[in-house]
């Protein structure tokens, strides 16, 4: 959507229709989640009462947790915004492009793609030459991923892209455009293009669930901690692994198994293993993958046009999952 | 600090980010410290002997406090406190 390939209707559908009938659908916000009396409240003034609740609050792009980012800064996780940064994108004509990254933040290789992506889109456009791009990062390396780093930074230097590793965003000044980290460094920008930090849904805040909406869970079992009947989904965990689509994915195969299984026969014997999957796009026509686990760390594939084409046939295919055929 | 000090600390938060690769034990850690108030004290527990090289690296540039590190059997666990917003 951000180059202007895809149109917003063709990445949406009605959640009523991907759903079995048989499912209960409330299109209304949580405003409480109460554990102790296995109730969900909604902003309508429903009260849900549950056996076993799942919660998948997932989470948000937080900009007002730097100051001057949402003044300064482009970001393109909401619609609205990306069609801000693609208008801006279209209109540009060359300079310096700076890249910044919050913590946490959904899709740990998004900074990757669009880096890899904009660098061809600029190559298309006959403007590369004249973009100055820079991609800073917060650890010492490009990546955390250290394969994925090893990756980034044996490429970079061939497509001409800028680094500052150990950068994390302190503030912006929208006026003289510019960005300082925490670490001391100011950079001047064109277009500032960022990755906010995040946070989780206000719900598991007020509900005092978790510190900035984020719920501690167990890394196994997926069950808030301390509790029995409370599953925890997604973004919404806590746990130090890739806030990532994929993630959700996996583990909701072992909350749904483990929820079956207890109403079948009172057992929950599945574990989360960590596993995640992402694809990483190196460019408009190229991509690779990355496969990992608690146990097994991720190791980049050579990148190739198949892959990309596999990426593209997965975001239709997408929408079997939802509807719990894939 | 000597590890005997370190072993008596009650930490605020422990992060535990062992057998997790992305985004990393130091991305945890600088989203710790930059979530918890002012006076917490972080422990990290990583399996990446990296972590204790970077971490107090990172510390000494941001200008929060590292306290040490305990090497355990295959894996770190660092403390450090948060001693200033940031």
């Amino acid at each position: 959507m951000l180059f202007g390939l895809k149109h917003h209707d063709e990445l949406v559908r009605d959640e009523r229709n991907l759903l079995d009938p048989m499912v209960e659908l409330h299109l209304h916000p949580a405003v409480k989640i109460d554990k102790d009396k296995n109730e969900v409240h909604l902003k309508n003034g429903v009260v849900i009462k549950y056996d076993i609740v799942v919660i998948a609050t997932g989470s948000r792009p937080a900009p007002e947790m730097i100051p001057g980012l949402r003044e300064g800064g482009h970001w393109f996780y909401e619609v609205d915004a990306c069609l801000k940064l693609r208008h801006e994108l279209m209109t540009f004509k060359g300079g310096k492009i700076v890249l910044a990254i919050g913590l946490p933040h959904k899709c740990p290789v998004a900074p990757l793609e669009v880096t890899y992506m904009l660098d061809d889109w600029f190559k298309q456009r006959g403007i590369r030459d004249k973009v100055e791009y820079t991609y800073t990062y917060p650890i010492g390396r490009l990546h955390g991923l250290e394969p994925v780093a090893h990756f980034a930074a044996k490429t970079f230097p061939k497509h001409g892209i800028l680094t500052e590793t150990l950068f994390n965003m302190k503030e912006v000044d929208a006026n003289k455009r510019t960005i300082t980290s925490l670490e001391g460094v100011t950079l001047k920008y064109d277009i500032l293009l960022t990755i906010p930090p995040h946070k989780g849904a206000q719900v598991i805040e007020d509900s005092g669930l978790g510190q900035n909406g984020f719920i501690p869970t167990d890394k196994f079992t997926l069950k808030m901690e301390g509790t029995t009947n409370v599953y925890v989904v997604g973004d919404t965990t806590n746990l130090p692994i890739s806030k990532a689509g994929s993630t959700a994915h996996f583990e909701s195969d072992i909350i749904v198994e483990n929820i079956a299984s207890e109403l079948r026969e009172g057992l929950t014997p599945f574990r989360y293993d960590g596993k995640v999957f992402c694809f990483i796009e190196t460019g408009l026509s190229k991509a690779t993958y990355i496969m990992f686990d608690y146990n097994t760390p991720p190791n980049p594939v050579a990148p190739s046009a198949l892959i990309h084409w596999f990426k593209l046939t997965y975001n239709k295919v997408y929408w079997l999952t939802p509807m719990g055929v894939l | 600090m000597a590890d005997v000090n370190l072993k008596d600390i009650k930490p605020t938060i422990t992060v535990d980010a062992r057998g997790t690769y992305c985004p990393g034990p130091l991305m945890e850690l600088i989203k710790e410290m930059r979530q918890q108030p002012v006076g917490s004290i972080i422990e990290l527990i990583s399996g990446d002997a990296g972590s204790a090289k970077d971490v107090p690296e990172w510390l000494s540039k941001v200008h929060q406090e590292f306290m040490g590190v305990i090497e355990e059997t295959g894996y770190w666990r660092i403390f450090s406190k948060k001693v200033k917003e940031m």
